[in-house]
């Protein structure tokens, strides 16, 4: 913003010499204030929530302390509260979702902009979007009546049979749990990745792919070793996206992951997350310690956002100067 | 080189569909022979019944007003244009007497490199840009060799060998271009377009690149399409005026621009149009 009114002022000999009153008039002043104040609400609200979130778990940040972080009990009646096991199930069912989406979501995205003929891909795209528009009740839902059962009787038996001895498979399954939650927030995820990803190949100049070619690359040479890596710092933005999207969902995670605040290797077993402790059981918090606990929660969960975006933010940052193609043209 | 430098002395271009240019005849072989080609993006015709040819260890350019169809007889050439999917091309193009729309496209690709109007390089060192050519097509040999001869054939090396693992974005347009240049020569192709090479470059670069052309000959069989006529005089042997599609007149470049046969011609390099 400072650099802003330097350059106003040097435009021309009379602007220097404009009087405040007289720029408020022309509407810069009002425009540049105005669009400011927008701009600043996105700080003020951040601030404020965290400010809110803070004050409102004083009680269990001075009586667990860093402890809260590293207890794996979360005990209502003992009034004993600690992150662990939701912090461990947010994180794990995130991953499992981008470890199944990623893959999928941007081999689709290569189909669709790079393979596919233009009409089929501008169709697909269509029913993408609805996807992406779908209410995670819904994703819920198909969670409870079609991957629950299809967990208990085809995937859980085809994968502990022969990985059975990995401690991620080890059973019994109930169907609910890490991997179902995982399942189901990768096909709530994969529609933002195959999105933004699609829009990102898109976007590649066309002089890269027939610079490719000319070399004599065939058409998938000049995707994957070209196209591909140009566009990978926006592909890295829709993983992000779908990353942020993973760790604060709640709903239908609630509805599968089985409710049940317990670190398990196996990804069989039911857990808990965040957000679904929060939804599931703010209502019932009698005790102040109990209701600011799951308030800590939130704060811990607004932490760990945080963090892995910083995260992101570094990796692409350190990858762009290796040379993507995107903000150095 | 003998055959341009003495305006006159013309060429009879030996081909299997016996196209001769205009002029005197003294054989003079042809790398690539094109003829009766008709082209078009749907139902329009960009090109009309061309026929030309383009002379071994020679430089060819191509002028003409925009949108005459230059670039797409040039990118037909290397059949970049069926990048295109409504192209459609009717005729034959060969490639040292063989039918390259038989042939598989990649491995012609190989053969015919091509540079762009706009400088293209990838986003990865100025090595890997390079390298690349030869990875892909799983060329042996040093990697690092091949990458200093070719960029020494492109007269860039002594700018860029102290810092070749640096992003190709950091050289300026001219180097870039020498680079896309020194990527394209690293595949060793028998012919090389150029399309417009220099139309995105200022005058010290275009200089640089047109020397580079005139060395390059030796080495490899060079069309060039541009819109600067001066740059056509400067750097080919043979220079081929298309209008409208169509081939009006195709001479040795001193030829065309002392005696041109065809009154179009006369008023394109006279500066009437265009």
């Amino acid at each position: 913003m400072a650099t802003v009114n330097p350059t106003i002022q040097s435009a021309g000999p009379a602007a220097g010499s404009r009087s405040f009153l007289s720029k408020l008039r022309d509407g810069d002043e009002i425009a540049r204030l105005i669009t400011f104040l927008f701009a600043a609400s996105v700080v003020l609200i951040t601030v404020l929530l965290v400010y809110e979130l803070w004050i409102s778990s004083a009680l269990p940040r001075q009586k667990f302390g860093l402890h809260f972080f590293v207890t794996q009990v979360w005990d209502p009646v003992m009034d004993e509260y600690g992150a662990l096991p939701f912090i461990y199930g947010t994180l794990v069912t995130s991953v499992v979702s981008l470890l199944l989406a990623v893959p999928l979501g941007i081999g689709a995205s290569i189909f669709l902009a790079e393979l596919a003929p233009p009409q089929i891909s501008d169709t697909l795209q269509f029913f993408i979007d609805l996807l992406a528009a779908v209410p995670s009740v819904i994703y819920g839902l198909l969670g409870v009546f079609i991957v629950v059962p299809l967990m208990r009787t085809v995937i859980f038996p085809g994968l502990n049979k022969p990985l059975g001895f990995l401690p991620f498979f080890k059973g019994p399954s109930y169907g609910v749990g890490f991997l179902t939650a995982g399942i189901v927030m990768a096909i709530m995820v994969i529609p933002y990745i195959i999105s933004v990803s699609r829009e990102v190949l898109l976007s590649v100049p066309r002089d890269q792919r027939e610079a490719a070619l000319a070399l004599g690359s065939t058409r998938w040479e000049s995707t994957w070793k070209v196209v591909v890596p140009f566009a990978k710092t926006g592909i890295m933005g829709s993983i992000f996206l779908a990353l942020a999207r993973a760790l604060g969902e709640t709903m239908a995670v609630t509805m599968v992951i089985g409710n049940t605040p317990k670190i398990s290797a196996s990804l069989f077993a039911p857990g808990y997350s965040i957000a679904a402790v929060i939804a599931n059981e703010f209502t019932e918090a009698t005790g102040d310690l109990y209701l600011q606990s799951l308030i800590e929660l939130g704060l811990v969960l607004f932490l760990l956002t945080f963090i892995l975006n910083g995260l992101a933010r570094l990796l692409i940052i350190v990858t762009t100067q290796k040379g993507s193609g995107v903000g150095n043209r | 080189m003998q055959a341009s430098s003495k305006p006159g002395i013309s060429v009879n271009i030996v081909t299997n569909t016996g196209i001769v240019a205009h002029g005197e005849t003294a054989a003079l072989p042809m790398r690539m022979t094109i003829s009766k080609v008709n082209f078009y993006y749907g139902s329009k015709q960009i090109l009309f019944d061309i026929n030309m040819g383009i002379a071994d260890k020679r430089v060819t350019a191509l002028i003409g007003p925009s949108g005459c169809g230059k670039s797409t007889l040039l990118r037909a050439m290397n059949r970049m244009h069926e990048t295109v999917h409504t192209s459609r091309l009717e005729g034959e193009i060969h490639l040292d007497g063989q039918n390259i729309l038989a042939q598989d496209v990649t491995s012609l690709r190989r053969r015919v490199g091509m540079v762009f109007q706009r400088p293209n390089p990838f986003p990865k060192s100025i090595f890997d840009n390079v390298a690349y050519g030869l990875r892909i097509n799983g060329i042996k040999g040093s990697t690092s060799e091949m990458v200093e001869k070719s960029l020494r054939r492109a007269a860039l090396w002594e700018e860029v060998k102290d810092h070749l693992h640096k992003s190709a974005y950091e050289l300026s347009g001219g180097q870039q271009q020498r680079l896309c240049i020194a990527r394209a020569l690293a595949v060793e192709p028998e012919v090389l377009l150029l399309d417009e090479p220099c139309s995105a470059l200022d005058p010290i670069s275009t200089a640089k690149i047109e020397e580079l052309l005139v060395e390059l000959k030796n080495l490899t069989t060079i069309a060039i399409v541009t819109h600067n006529m001066q740059q056509a005089a400067r750097v080919s042997d043979f220079t081929a005026f298309v209008l409208t599609g169509q081939m009006i007149e195709f001479s040795p470049t001193p030829q065309l621009f002392t005696t041109p046969s065809d009154p179009r011609t006369e008023a394109y390099i006279t500066g009437r149009f265009g």
